[in-house]
Formats: structure tokens, C-alpha cells, sequence
């Protein structure tokens, strides 16, 4: 199979790879990064849970070839802890039992963090919104909202501390 | 299966690429392509890269919008002076969508996806296309007619008259809230002239195979008073050239049963 090099920043280091053409950037990242947070679904980009940041904007990591992510900068939720410190939104999630079989829940993050870095002080209805593409089949969505809004009152905070 | 990936330099070189080899896509936001192939269309073996082609710009002069095919959902919603197009593309999809999905793909979607086509063609819409060898510019209603003829040419931009502040009316209907698929969707501009209706546009969405104007319904519309009436006369035709498909959001049946219902909604406003 032909292959082609790749390099691009992840979780803020620079990466090189040789990978497949036309390999998908969550294959990349699965396979051969051992970043394992974002998950194939539905492979259609309907339940968002292989969803990371490119550049700050929130794409579908099962939709995009991994050639298109050269040059760019990805976020998965790998990126997120500081060493040992979970990000408010994880522990959020953890604290407000918003992961119960977890397999949404990296896509979930990292819509929430698309929202909150934008939007620190946002409404139901806009964490509804933003998570509306990620699709969960265990909580029934009430405790991640919680822990969500939970989490931006938290950053909020730590920002005016 | 591997696939090959290719940069060009101009919309020109991508269609001279797609007419020479039946297994190229262009590839815009990849939400209709990608998921193609990852569920087994074989017959894609190369994808043609839009990135850097310059599709992505948007025009607003002289009260006309230029919209180019590479723009995302997310751009359009962020642009302030296309305001009257953000409730119809805040529909679409979650924001990784929107922020992937491009207005040329859009044109090409499959019933019941393809919400801003609908728009579209009831603001009368032309669409650029790069062909091969010659550009052309062709009417949306047209296009959708024949998009067969132009899947080895590349959309460059839409171009349309902006509507007035509130000109443009649209209802999604979904039974996945919020930014579900369609059950069905509705567009609509019916400027007034001395208190009549003078120059009604009508598309519905998810009721055929593309987007369609609603014709019967626009010449019931068409120089009479929007009253109670009038609206009446449109509901009882709201049903004449469409041809939904059954699908997992909803049945042909429940889809014509339910047109009539939320076209009145719209047009009482």
C-alpha cells in the first residue's frame, strides 16, 4: 500500500508519521499514536464520538483523511490533563457520574471544551447545542449537561480566584 | 482499501481530474464522500482535495451574496450580513458538522439532508460551476433537475439576491431535537406588493429525491392577499409534485400527511 509522510502537531508536540493514503485521522491517531480516547462509531459522522479539535474547531476525526491534518494542530482529550490534573471538564464528568459506559464520553469533552473555550458562560440550551452532534445511549444526557455547566462555573471560578 | 489523495491548483485541473477517471471525488467537508466510502462505495479510489482552491470566500455587495462552495455551515452562521440564512444552517447537524459540511455538498446531499438547498432555491439561487473545459452559471432549480450532469465539474459559489430582514421563512420539521434529519423542511419569500403577494417562492425539502420548488402552491400564492383563504387553497395543494421516499425519520405517507400542516404554520407566520 502506498505510503505518505504526515506531520502535524498533537496534543501541542510535533508528530511524524508515514501512514496509508487516504488513512482517517482517527485511524492515525488509534493505530499507530496509541491515542485511543477518540472512538469509531458510526464511522458517518453521526454520533460524534471520534470528534477531537483541529485548530480550535471541532471536527470529525472519521470523516477526515489524516493528509488533510498536515501542518494543523490536533486536540484529543489525551491533550487535556495537566500531567496528573484532570481539566474541570473531566473531572466534572467523573465527579457528576456523566460516564457510565464511557464510550461517548471523549467526544462529549471535547465538545464541551469547543463550547467553553468560546463561551465560558453559557446556557443549557447552548451546552444542549453544542453537544447535540454526540450521541450518548447510557445517561440519558441530564448529568452530562450538569456536569458541563458544572465544569464552566468551576473554570469560571478558578479564572477569578 | 487505500485511496488516493490529490492537491490541485484550480478548480479547472480538479474537473479535468474527475472527467478523466470515474473513481475521483472531490472532496469538500468529506461528511458525504468519506462516509461513502467507509461504508464500501469501492468505486472511490482517489479524492481530490479542495483545500487552498480559495472556495471558501463569501461576497456580500450590492445586496447580492456570493457564497463559495467550499464555505462550512459554521462560516455562513458566523457571517453577519447572510443573518437570514443562520436559523436554516444552525439546523443542520451537530457543530462538528457544521463546521465541516460545505454549501457545494450540500447541493449534492441525498434526500432528507440538504436543508440549505431548500433555501436556496427559494431565493432563486444560481450556482457557478468549473467544468472541464468551460464555466457555466445555471440556475439552482435546474441544477438539482440534472445533478447527474455535473458530478465531473466542480461548484465554485452560489449566488442569490438577499432577502429582507425576515423575508425568508424556513421550518424544519424533525422528530430528533435538536438539528435532527428531515422529516420534511419548508422555504419560503413572499415579498408583498399593495398588500399582495408578488413573486412567491416555495421549496420543500425531503418531499423528492432533491429539493423542489413548490409550484402549485406558489401559483395559488402568487398575486392574492395571504389570508386565511389563500392559505387554505395552497394547503390543498401542497401535496402536487412531490415524491418523498420511506425512510428511518419518516414514511412517504406520514410525510405528505404532515406537508399541508406546517406549510399553513409558515405561511400564517
Amino acid at each position: 500500500m502506498a505510503r505518505v509522510p504526515l506531520q502535524f502537531t498533537i496534543n501541542g508536540k510535533e508528530a511524524a508519521e508515514f501512514v496509508e493514503s487516504g488513512a482517517l485521522l482517527v485511524d492515525v491517531l488509534r493505530d499507530k499514536l496509541a491515542l485511543t480516547a477518540a472512538k469509531v462509531g458510526c464511522g458517518q459522522g453521526t454520533c460524534g464520538a471520534c470528534t477531537v479539535l483541529i485548530d480550535g474547531e471541532l471536527q470529525l476525526s472519521c470523516l477526515m483523511p489524516a493528509q488533510r491534518a498536515e501542518g494543523r494542530s490536533v486536540t484529543t482529550l489525551e491533550g487535556l490533563a495537566d500531567g496528573n490534573e484532570l481539566h474541570p471538564l473531566q473531572s466534572a464528568f467523573a465527579e457528576g457520574f456523566a460516564v457510565q459506559c464511557g464510550f461517548c464520553a471523549p467526544g462529549m469533552i471535547m465538545a464541551a471544551k469547543w463550547l467553553l473555550d468560546s463561551n465560558p458562560n453559557p446556557t443549557r440550551a447552548e451546552v444542549v447545542d453544542a453537544i447535540s452532534g454526540n450521541i450518548c445511549r447510557c445517561t440519558g444526557y441530564e448529568s452530562i449537561i450538569d456536569a458541563i455547566l458544572s465544569a464552566a462555573a468551576d473554570m469560571r471560578g478558578r479564572k477569578t480566584a | 482499501m487505500t485511496l488516493e489523495i490529490v492537491r490541485v491548483d484550480s478548480p479547472r485541473e480538479a474537473a479535468e481530474l474527475l472527467s478523466a477517471d470515474m473513481g475521483a471525488r472531490f472532496l469538500g467537508g468529506g461528511t458525504i464522500v468519506v462516509r461513502n466510502h467507509s461504508y464500501g462505495d469501492v468505486g472511490i479510489r482517489r479524492l481530490v482535495l479542495s483545500d487552498g482552491l480559495g472556495l471558501d470566500n463569501i461576497r456580500v455587495e450590492g445586496g447580492r451574496a456570493e457564497i463559495g462552495a467550499g464555505a462550512t455551515m459554521a462560516k455562513i452562521a458566523a457571517y453577519p450580513t447572510l443573518a437570514a440564512l443562520a436559523p436554516v444552517v444552525r439546523e443542520i447537524g451537530g457543530p462538528a458538522v457544521r463546521a465541516m459540511a460545505t454549501v457545494g455538498g450540500n447541493l449534492f446531499a441525498s434526500s432528507p439532508y440538504g436543508d440549505l438547498a431548500v433555501a436556496l432555491l427559494a431565493l432563486d439561487a444560481e450556482v457557478a460551476v468549473v467544468g472541464q473545459r468551460d464555466d457555466e452559471t445555471v440556475a439552482l432549480e435546474r441544477f438539482l433537475l440534472a445533478r447527474w450532469r455535473y458530478t465531473t465539474s466542480i461548484v465554485k459559489s452560489v449566488s442569490f439576491v438577499l432577502p429582507p430582514e425576515g423575508g425568508l421563512r424556513f421550518v424544519k420539521v424533525m422528530r430528533r431535537h435538536p438539528h435532527g434529519a428531515s422529516v420534511l423542511s419548508i422555504a419560503a419569500l413572499l415579498p408583498l406588493s399593495d398588500g399582495r403577494v408578488k413573486g412567491a417562492r416555495v421549496a420543500y425539502g425531503a418531499m423528492a429525491p432533491t429539493a423542489i420548488k413548490a409550484k402549485a402552491v406558489e401559483q395559488v400564492l402568487e398575486g392574492a392577499q395571504l389570508d386565511d383563504a389563500t392559505i387554505a387553497k395552497a394547503a390543498a395543494v401542497a401535496e402536487e409534485g412531490t415524491a418523498p421516499a420511506s425512510d428511518s425519520f419518516a414514511s412517504d405517507w406520514y410525510r405528505r400527511a404532515v406537508l399541508p400542516v406546517h406549510l399553513v404554520r409558515l405561511l400564517k407566520g
